[in-house]
């Protein structure tokens, strides 16, 4: 299955070569045209099968390929190695961990001070993830830096699995945000559509969007759909706060976020086919988190974007959660949508 | 016996306190053709026997060798929509569960994430707070509608981390406290076969020490030993912690001083390690030890006790480091210590003063 094999996959933010290489062998057979720019963006491009009139639309589909993750910044005399975070990551999963170094994948841990060691009053305090260091064993810089170079970037050691095989057909896996999008992209550039898609897998989103802004510049697309593995946080909460999205609820396509404002239109389509279809949906609750459709409306001279994301929990987080269920009604969605894009934009 | 892989198959085993029937089953496998016989108790200890020869006038003692094979974990305390509630079972750490994968012990076993929310939508100052046992919820994937024919109130679960080799000669497990002592157990066994020896073995995997060294209690009174060690881990050099009250990986066995010990056997295990040149290092415990060793000492009439630590980093975490070369020193010196111990070895010492 494609998700399992590119959630295994490395790729944080700069470096995104492993994951970039599956896709690019899952997609081969379904494209007219694949490149690879300066940023590392794999963008795929698929004439329109199915078009009706001379010119049909110029359809940009983004999904980023890379994951937050952490760099090695030092080497310690102990042998233990210093370490930044790439992309937002909550200090406190940073414990008790254990990452891949560098593309050999050596292991290291992250281990913190044991309990029994601190003092009550402490203990209701995070780890401060400043002091934090990987340990991979060895006893002095000299050995480490046999092993792992500056800069060598580390991953999450977690594993793609199903959960429970009931309703929400649950899977945990690393880096579902965004290789839930790109499994969805992958899927769509199997489908005979009405418009010439730019299928572009983006690099450096984590980071600031930054691989889907020179995409839709060289795209220059009529318009342009951002596919997203989005927040849940669906949890129990002591006070009724809604959640930003739920598992088993549809695809989530976003009207606002902190970095754009949807397109009216591209909203107003996902949701009439979804009802006309039957496919369930829902919209992100929270103006939080920002996608590449926020850089791609600011290309040019703009283009008309809207996200749409399966819902994922614990995001930025080594393992996340995800219905299957959520991501065929995602592809199902894109599908269709784009199915009735034969004569341009409303 | 290949140290790693049996630290493999130990550390990756599940079984919260009370609940140790998988790391019991790995155990008996592994001791079964190093022992003359073997039982389980009423506590769940698997209480395994070795004959020696006895002295020259016939009598026979026995050396009590005790390892615990509990780890700490949580149980399930209540439902939440399709997410479990959960408690610790033993010192399990919060500021080191957020995030972790598990598995959920219910009708069958279920993997599962510790859930927590993102950090898109958290104050800055939330994600510097440790989260309260109220706040930790477990997701194996269910609706609400499913959770309760699957997992029941009381139902443990454990952490989920497999074992690591890392450089060095170190690995990294979820329970080397206290399987790694485990594995030392097997490796004197191992050494013991087909050596004579005057005394005696009772070599135990004990139940309940992360809930208050229970196993060891009940044991020791079954056993009721001449003379006992215990095996567990100790706090190993790691940065974050004072190198003052921490011992050195790799180092060598750390042999305890203080009221738990008894100091023949501390010097007995001194000259024996010494001898065979066998790495050791020392550390005072002014009270309680907080292991086996510390039930051990007063069964009965009281045991000459001692206490073995294990150098182990990030203690009570999921990635609990130990360097395989001190787990194999330490079979090596209590093989060699039990060896060493010919009719009694003055343990009425303080007695005679």
């Amino acid at each position: 299955m494609l998700l399992e094999k590119i959630s295994n996959a490395r790729g944080v933010s700069g470096n995104e070569k492993g994951v970039r290489q599956v896709l690019r062998e899952a997609v081969a057979e379904y494209c007219d045209d694949i490149k690879v720019d300066a940023l590392g963006n794999l963008i795929c491009y698929k004439k329109a099968r199915t078009a009706t009139t001379d010119k049909p639309l110029r359809l940009m589909v983004s999904a980023h390929m890379d994951e937050v993750g952490l760099i090695v910044t030092g080497f310690n005399g102990d042998g233990t190695l210093r370490f930044g975070c790439v992309g937002g990551i909550d200090g406190r999963v940073l414990v008790a961990r254990t990452v891949l170094i560098g593309d050999t994948e050596v292991p290291g841990v992250i281990g913190c001070s044991p309990i029994h060691l601190v003092p009550a009053e402490a203990r209701t305090k995070a780890v401060d993830a400043d002091k934090l260091v990987i340990d991979i064993g060895a006893t002095d810089e000299a050995s480490a830096r046999k092993l792992v170079s500056l800069g060598d970037y580390a991953c999450f050691a977690v594993t793609y699995e199903p959960l429970l095989d009931g309703q929400l057909r649950a899977v945990k896996g690393k880096a579902f945000d965004d290789r839930a999008g790109c499994t969805v992209l992958v899927e769509l550039l199997k489908e005979d559509l009405p418009v010439d898609l730019y299928a572009c897998f983006t690099s450096q989103e984590e980071v600031g969007l930054r691989g889907a802004r020179v995409a839709a510049y060289a795209v220059d697309p009529d318009a342009a759909i951002a596919l997203e593995g989005t927040i849940c946080d669906d949890l129990p909460k002591e006070q009724d706060k809604t959640p930003v999205t739920e598992v088993g609820k549809g695809p989530a396509i976003t009207f606002m976020d902190r970095s754009f404002i949807a397109d009216q239109r591209l909203v107003k389509l996902l949701t009439s086919t979804a009802k006309a279809e039957g496919i369930p949906c829902q919209f992100k609750r929270a103006a939080a988190g920002g996608t590449d459709a926020g850089a791609i409306h600011l290309a040019r001279e703009g283009v008309p974007s809207v996200t749409v994301a399966v819902p994922c929990r614990y995001i930025h987080a080594p393992a996340s959660v995800l219905s299957l269920n959520d991501l065929e009604n995602t592809v199902q969605l894109l599908a269709a949508a784009i199915k009735r894009m034969n004569g341009g934009l409303a | 016996m290949d140290t790693a892989a049996l630290l493999q198959e130990f550390s990756d085993a599940h079984g919260v306190s009370g609940y140790e029937d998988a790391p019991r089953a790995i155990a008996q496998r592994v001791l079964e053709p190093l022992v003359d016989s073997m039982r389980v108790d009423a506590l769940g200890n698997l209480i395994t026997f070795k004959k020696g020869t006895g002295d020259a006038n016939g009598k026979h003692r026995t050396m009590m060798l005790a390892a615990h094979m509990d780890e700490i974990g949580m149980m399930v305390t209540g439902y939440s929509g399709g997410f479990l509630r959960v408690f610790r079972v033993g010192g399990s750490d919060p500021r080191t569960l957020v995030g972790q994968e598990v598995v959920v012990h219910g009708v069958r076993d279920f993997p599962g994430v510790i859930a927590s929310r993102p950090p898109h939508v958290l104050s800055a100052e939330d994600r510097k707070k440790t989260p309260d046992w109220n706040d930790l919820y477990i997701d194996i994937g269910a609706t609400a509608d499913e959770i309760e024919g699957l997992v029941t109130i009381g139902d443990t679960i454990t952490l989920r981390s497999s074992f690591v080799k890392l450089s060095g000669g170190y690995a990294a497990g979820k329970a080397m406290d206290d399987r790694a002592s485990v594995v030392t157990i097997a490796l004197c066994m191992q050494e013991l076969a087909g050596v004579t020896h005057e005394w005696d073995i009772a070599a135990v995997a004990t139940t309940q020490e992360e809930v208050g060294l229970r196993g060891a209690i009940v044991s020791a009174f079954g056993v009721a030993p001449d003379a006992a060690i215990a095996i567990d881990v100790g706090f190993g050099a790691q940065v974050g912690v004072d190198p003052n009250i921490s011992i050195k990986m790799d180092g060598g066995p750390c042999l305890s001083i203080g009221p738990n010990f008894h100091p023949t056997m501390y010097q007995g295990l001194i000259d024996v390690a010494q001898k065979r040149e066998i790495k050791i290092q020392s550390e005072v415990i002014p009270g309680a030890s907080g292991t086996d060793a510390w039930g051990i000492q007063i069964a009965r009439e009281g045991v000459p006790t001692a206490l073995l630590g294990l150098p182990l980093r990030y203690m009570h975490s999921s990635v609990e480091t130990v360097a395989i070369a001190d787990v194999e020193r330490t079979g090596r010196l209590m093989a060699a210590f039990i060896q060493s111990l010919k009719g009694d070895i003055e343990l009425d010492a303080q007695a005679k003063e």
